[in-house]
């Protein structure tokens, strides 16, 4: 899709939740991966994606735009702003399966001294930086969807969902963020 | 006397006098001091009669000074939308403002009509609902449920949906501690000061429990309420410590789980807008400290509900903190030492005590030493059998315990305490089992559940400096588990004084024996008396859990709380038998009541459900669409135009699409991409319909069983590449689909190469059907042959269109010729626009999901859901020619080959023709054979869809019916409330029965 | 809500990313087509439901999405342990008493 110059009509487009706490904003559009694949494949992907491809569960690795989340045994996601991982996958010739999912999610970043605070109004998983630092990632839910959390700073979350649920999304976290 | 209360005492309690606040009760005006309950300030300005019993609507006043308050409830309103029933007036603080009323009588509070039930209250005896109105039968709706909703019961809800915003939050922490009184305090600055990261809860506004009115206390050299409050902004400060205040500990779950709920505004006069009204907080803690204290019982003697008689310690929180004098000449009733200290207090602060009645016969400790000494008079081994006075109590009736003349002495207060009862709920409710202490007579904590510990007094831990050595212990251990690097705390902690908590009765004191014709509550909340309790037993409750719940006792918000002890052992007596042998009922969630505004939170409004829109959505919104609900999602029903109602609107988008093309919104459709070298053969197995030569570039309609050959789901799946199928799934079977194919490839074929990945919102989905379909959308396709040769019915191929990539299905579920385009989510709006805005001024409209309904019963295409029931096989549904004859495993096979499936009787699908060629079928109308039969009839079947076909002339119906297929031609019934409906039975396409269409 | 050990996530996890997915150790047998109505039937619609320990299927659903198995006790609702999928039955006697806390003893209990 990386030829494609048609603008894309984000289904959170500039909305943002702003207070001292916490700002809740609508992340940039992004090129997005569902990458599965066993093990004896993952040297070869890591090298054609140019990350390495994390094994630990629960966990991230970046590098330039291009970050990698840890989602199951084999399964990671993976999302750049800038080039489409889903073509240099393509030049792989290692068994796996690649499926663009760009569109299928949209993000919602969480930033500020409550950040996890407003998130734990609805998801479950503790989220202090010893148990869940910088970097970790998982799939989880929070309120009645699904999400995949991912811990970009001390005080900054990527909030991913699926897109007809991000209206839900932004709604709790922003309702989340009213009178801590 | 300051202006806040004539019973206002200067120079006593921790409130500011100058601090003052203006509420009303029952309409009236009064003052109070910031930091009062709306008890300790109604008390203030001498009133004591604030509501009426449940039952017998007994004029009731104050018991306690804290939450286990079963009496004093009343309602309190802000506003029409924020009135709240059945609030304790000893937890509501009052603030400027505060509009509180007592509830549960009529006309007046002083003058009770409905307190004739009292005069007639043999005839509600415990278990009389039961009994009482067991007949007729019909006068429940009409008579008796009306008129007891009306008299019992009470306050009344607010109509209008609330306005308050509630929050909610998970938490984790090392050490929960509930409770923040001596122990618990203790307990947390130990577990804190270790390390160990730490939540710290108690219901009340300020910490201190106890301290609140134990003034002879001291830590660390100060006053003990104050040491808490140093305590407090002590662990306040702390990184690793969250204080929460007016907190309450209602519910502990598995693995320390526990639920708190905070109330953030109601003590506010003018809170702000953002701010929840309660907050939720669910906190799984590796070590849990409970420290929830005791609460003092009451006792059992006539007319023991008199307002004007409490609880001795609610009088000493009353005088000590609040400055508040509970009366003037004031009588003590007692069972133990810690009654003493009440009148003590009181006397000193110039209330007249005209005597304390000791139901011990020789009570030797410091504090009756004290009382004398005080030259209060103190009569032991008597008991006051009975109180006067009725709005408020006038006096005791006191008289030696074994008999003897009664003596009347003159009181306005009457302070009562039978001991104290450890509270062991959160302990129970934790799965901990309770052991009876025979020594103490009280239940303890007995063996554990979970991991945590119980501190204090609810652990029957009797006196100050063994709480707080005790407490100080189990927060360091506690951290110490929690945590491998917990360092030691070095916390110490001196104490002097406090008082000794053991000793008391239980049961029911002379006078409230058995054979005493008296009303001795129990229970003040359910109007549960001892004469109560023994009747259950009499009548055969030999369980304590059958006496709870024949008589209601310990039921509603009191949850045992005050009434336990004594009902089990009036009970244990009656039946003769040791308590631990009758048994304690369980203690359950809540420990007090807990709004579901709190417990929904967040979850109301538009976060009640997730509402799911398509990226078509505002389009379709514009373009005049009337949505309806599909699971979460909202899909355009229909389209109507000026003018036009649902059948005019559904018509005309049915003609159009046959004559000419119609748009829709297929996007809810599940996708689930398919890859991997196995790919066709995993398809293989999980469908009924064979895959491994669907060629590259075509779609086949595939049916999914579950084991037992039911249909579990259909769809269409496209092959893209060798290794690469794109499958779709019906809207509400996506994440159902996903899961069962997830299941048999992780576990039953884990051998295979195959993956899958949901692409259900990846794509949006844009179906042009109808003979002008292919006119419409061609200018706009890129990379793809759209001719009928090039591109006949049932393939597809990647290209462009409107300049974005897409896969283009040739494929229709309206029988016409028909495209399903599949752009990029992000796409799909421009991409709809640019087709709409090109093929209106041909012809096309839009059409919603009825018209798809419709269109497809014309063509006989099934829905899965609808037209089966999760009982019809593919086979049932007359879809034979899908199941993969040659096949030797697919998920269903050896179901489809079971007796009951193959054998006849089958509820097979047909078509049905209304004879008046008028009347549209009820969807979920039965069918029978013969419609002169009696009653109950032989139903054959039953109705799935029925539409009205504009493009048919008639109407047109499928069904389910027994051996249908042998059927053709035959004449049914659709037996109707006014009429029978006579039907033929017909195959199931209505239009175009050749099927030429789907080619043009 | 409980807290459940995933195999494959190495961790627990709150209940709400989970779903149970019935009886475990439920293989389906290989020629299927041929089995017997009896074998059928045991296969597909016969479950102990024990009172006590289970052998029971989870999915990680909202997490690593694996399916794995678990012995829990229905009686105290505690797992007892968790395991991947394909992974032979745990000896129970030796999971139950790994598994099996020390009972506390109150004040109570004396």
């Amino acid at each position: 899709m990386a030829d494609v110059q048609i603008a894309r009509a984000l289904p959170l487009a500039g909305m943002v939740h702003g207070g001292a706490e916490v700002t809740v904003s609508a992340a940039p559009a992004a090129y997005r991966i569902s990458l599965r694949a066993g093990g004896p494949a993952v040297a070869a992907l890591s090298k054609a994606l140019g990350v390495t491809l994390p094994k630990k569960p629960g966990t991230s690795a970046s590098a330039g735009s291009r970050h990698a989340l840890w989602l199951g045994p084999d399964e990671w996601f993976v999302f750049d702003e800038t080039a489409d991982p889903a073509a240099d996958c393509a030049k792989s010739k290692a068994a796996h399966s690649a499926v663009d999912i760009s569109h299928r999610n949209t993000a919602i970043l969480v930033s500020g001294p409550a950040a996890a605070d407003v998130i734990n109004a609805g998801c479950p998983r503790e989220l202090s930086l010893e148990a869940f630092p910088v970097g970790a990632c998982s799939r989880t839910v929070m309120g009645k969807i699904e999400i995949v959390l991912y811990r970009t700073g001390a005080e900054d979350f990527r909030v991913e969902c699926w897109r007809s649920f991000s209206d839900y999304a932004f709604a709790f976290l922003a309702d989340a963020a009213r009178g801590l | 006397m300051t202006t806040a209360g004539t019973n206002r005492i200067a120079g006593k309690g921790r409130l500011t006098p100058a601090n003052t606040v203006r509420f009303t009760f029952d309409g009236k005006s009064y003052t109070g001091l910031e930091g009062d309950t709306l008890a300790a300030a109604l008390i203030a300005n001498d009133v004591h009669l604030v509501g009426r019993s449940f039952k017998y609507h007994r004029p009731r006043g104050i018991l306690s000074a804290g939450p286990e308050e079963p009496s004093a409830l009343v309602g309190v309103r802000r506003d029409a939308a924020r009135q709240t029933p059945n609030i304790r007036a000893t937890v509501q603080e009052i603030h400027d403002g505060l509009d509180a009323v007592s509830q549960n009588r009529w006309p007046s509070l002083a003058f009770d009509i409905g307190a004739v039930n009292d005069i007639g209250s043999p005839l509600f005896s415990a278990g009389f609902y039961y009994k009482t109105f067991m007949w007729p039968k019909v006068a429940w709706k009409h008579v008796y449920e009306p008129v007891i909703r009306n008299a019992a019961g009470l306050g009344t809800a607010p109509e209008e949906p609330d306005p308050d915003h509630y929050a909610g939050r998970y938490a984790h922490c090392d050490v929960l501690v509930i409770g923040g009184g001596a122990a618990g305090l203790s307990a947390a600055l130990a577990a804190a000061e270790s390390g160990a990261q730490v939540i710290l809860c108690d219901e009340k506004p300020s910490f201190g429990g106890a301290l609140w009115f134990e003034e002879e206390a001291r830590l660390d050299g100060m006053d003990g309420y104050e040491w808490a409050q140093q305590t407090t902004d002590r662990l306040a400060v702390m990184d690793n410590v969250r204080v929460l205040s007016r907190t309450t500990a209602f519910g502990y779950y598995a693995q320390n789980f526990v639920g708190l709920v905070e109330r953030v505004t109601d003590h506010l006069a003018a809170p702000e807008a953002d701010m929840p009204r309660e907050r939720l907080w669910q906190v799984r803690a590796k070590r849990v400290i409970i420290a929830a204290g005791a609460i003092e019982r009451h006792m059992v003697f006539a007319n023991n509900d008199r307002p004007g008689i409490m609880l001795a310690a609610a009088a000493r929180t009353y005088l000590n903190h609040h400055g508040v004098a509970v009366g003037r000449k004031v009588g003590v009733y007692t069972a133990n030492d810690s009654a003493y200290a009440a009148a003590i207090d009181l006397k000193k602060a110039g209330s007249d005590i005209p005597a304390i009645v000791d139901i011990r016969d020789n009570p030797d400790s410091v504090v009756v030493e004290e009382a004398k000494a005080l030259g209060i008079r103190v009569l032991t081994g008597h008991a006051v059998t009975g109180a006067g006075g009725k709005l408020r109590v006038a006096s005791m009736s006191v008289e030696p315990k074994n008999g003897g003349s009664a003596e009347v002495i003159p009181v306005d207060a009457l302070l009562m305490s039978a001991g104290w009862t450890p509270s062991v709920h959160m302990f129970s409710q934790s799965r901990g089992k309770v052991a009876w202490d025979e020594e103490s007579q009280r239940f303890l904590p007995g063996t554990y559940a979970q991991d945590c510990v119980s501190v204090g007094a609810c652990n029957g831990t009797d006196g100050l400096a063994e709480t707080v050595a005790e407490a100080l212990d189990a927060g360091e251990r506690a951290a110490k588990e929690a945590r491998a690097k917990a360092k030691k705390s070095g916390v110490k902690i001196k104490t002097e004084g406090g008082g000794k908590w053991a000793g008391g009765m239980i049961g029911a004191g002379p006078g409230a024996g058995a054979g005493k014709v008296v009303k001795a509550f129990v229970d003040y909340q359910n109007d549960v008396t001892a004469k109560d309790i023994r009747l259950a037993v009499q009548e055969g409750m030999h369980s304590i859990e059958h006496v709870k719940r024949f008589t209601t006792n310990g039921m509603a918000t009191d949850q045992g709380k005050l009434s336990n002890l004594h009902g089990l052992a009036i009970a244990a007596e009656a039946l003769d038998r040791p308590i631990p042998k009758v048994g304690l009922t369980t203690f359950r969630p809540p420990y007090t009541p807990t709004t579901f505004g709190a417990i929904v939170n967040h979850a109301r409004g538009k976060l009640f459900d997730p509402m799911r829109c398509t990226p078509m959505h505002a389009s379709e919104e514009a373009a005049g669409a009337v949505f309806e609900d599909v699971g979460q999602w909202k899909r355009a029903w229909y389209y109507p135009r000026p003018g036009e109602d649902m059948h005019a609107a559904v018509n005309r988008e049915c003609r159009t699409v046959r004559e000419v093309a119609g748009m829709f919104d297929a996007t809810t459709l599940g996708k689930i991409e398919v890859i991997g070298p196995d790919a066709a053969k995993f398809l293989d197995l999980l469908y009924t319909n064979p895959f491994m030569k669907l060629g590259v570039g075509k779609l086949r309609y595939g049916i999914m069983c579950r084991e037992d050959g039911f249909i579990y789901d259909d769809g269409v799946v496209g092959r893209i590449a060798e290794d690469r199928f794109h499958v779709t799934t019906t809207t509400g079977g996506a994440p159902r689909v996903m899961n069962h194919m997830e299941d048999y490839l992780q576990t039953e074929f884990p051998d295979l190469k195959v993956w899958l990945t949901s692409t259900s919102e990846q794509w949006a989905v844009i179906a042009v059907q109808g003979p002008k379909s292919r006119e419409i959308i061609a200018p706009f396709v890129e990379g793809i042959d759209l001719s009928s040769e090039a591109f006949p019915h049932m393939s597809m191929a990647e290209g462009k269109v409107c300049g974005v990539p897409a896969r283009v299905f040739r494929m229709s579920f309206t029988g016409e010729a028909g495209f399903e385009i599949n752009v990029p989510a992000d796409y799909g709006r421009m991409v709809w626009d640019t087709l709409h805005e090109h093929g209106k001024p041909m012809g096309m409209c839009l059409y919603g999901t009825e018209t798809m309904h419709v269109l497809r019963a014309e063509k006989g295409y099934i829905i899965v859901g609808q037209d089966t029931d999760g009982t019809v096989t593919p086979h049932d549904a007359g879809l034979s020619w899908a199941v993969g004859k040659k096949k030797t495993d697919f998920v269903g096979i050896r179901g489809l080959m079971r007796p009951d499936i193959v054998a006849k009787g089958r509820r097979q699908l047909v078509g049905l023709k209304v004879k008046d060629g008028r009347t549209v079928l009820e969807e979920g109308a039965q069918i029978v054979a013969d419609p002169k039969q009696a009653v109950p009839m032989t139903m054959i079947g039953w109705v799935s869809s029925s539409y009205w076909s504009e493009n048919c002339g008639r109407p047109i119906a499928m069904a389910l019916v027994e051996d249908g297929f042998e059927r053709m031609g035959d004449t049914l019934y659709v037996p109707m409330p006014d009429r029978v409906i006579e039907v033929e039975v017909t195959n199931t396409v209505f239009f175009d029965e050749e099927g030429g269409r789907l080619h043009g | 809500m409980l807290l459940i050990h995933c195999p494959y996530c190495e961790e627990e996890r709150p209940e709400l990313e989970f779903r149970h997915a019935g009886e475990a150790h439920i293989a389906r047998p290989a020629d299927i087509a041929s089995i017997s109505d009896e074998d059928f039937a045991q296969y597909f619609f016969y479950r102990d439901n024990p009172k006590g320990l289970t052998f029971e299927r989870w999915r990680h659903i909202h997490g690593c999405a694996r399916f794995f198995n678990a012995v829990r006790d229905t009686v105290s609702d505690k797992f007892v342990t968790t395991y991947k999928t394909g992974e032979p039955k745990p000896d129970l006697a030796e999971a139950a008493n790994e598994n099996k806390p020390q009972a506390k003893k109150g004040r109570g209990s004396k």
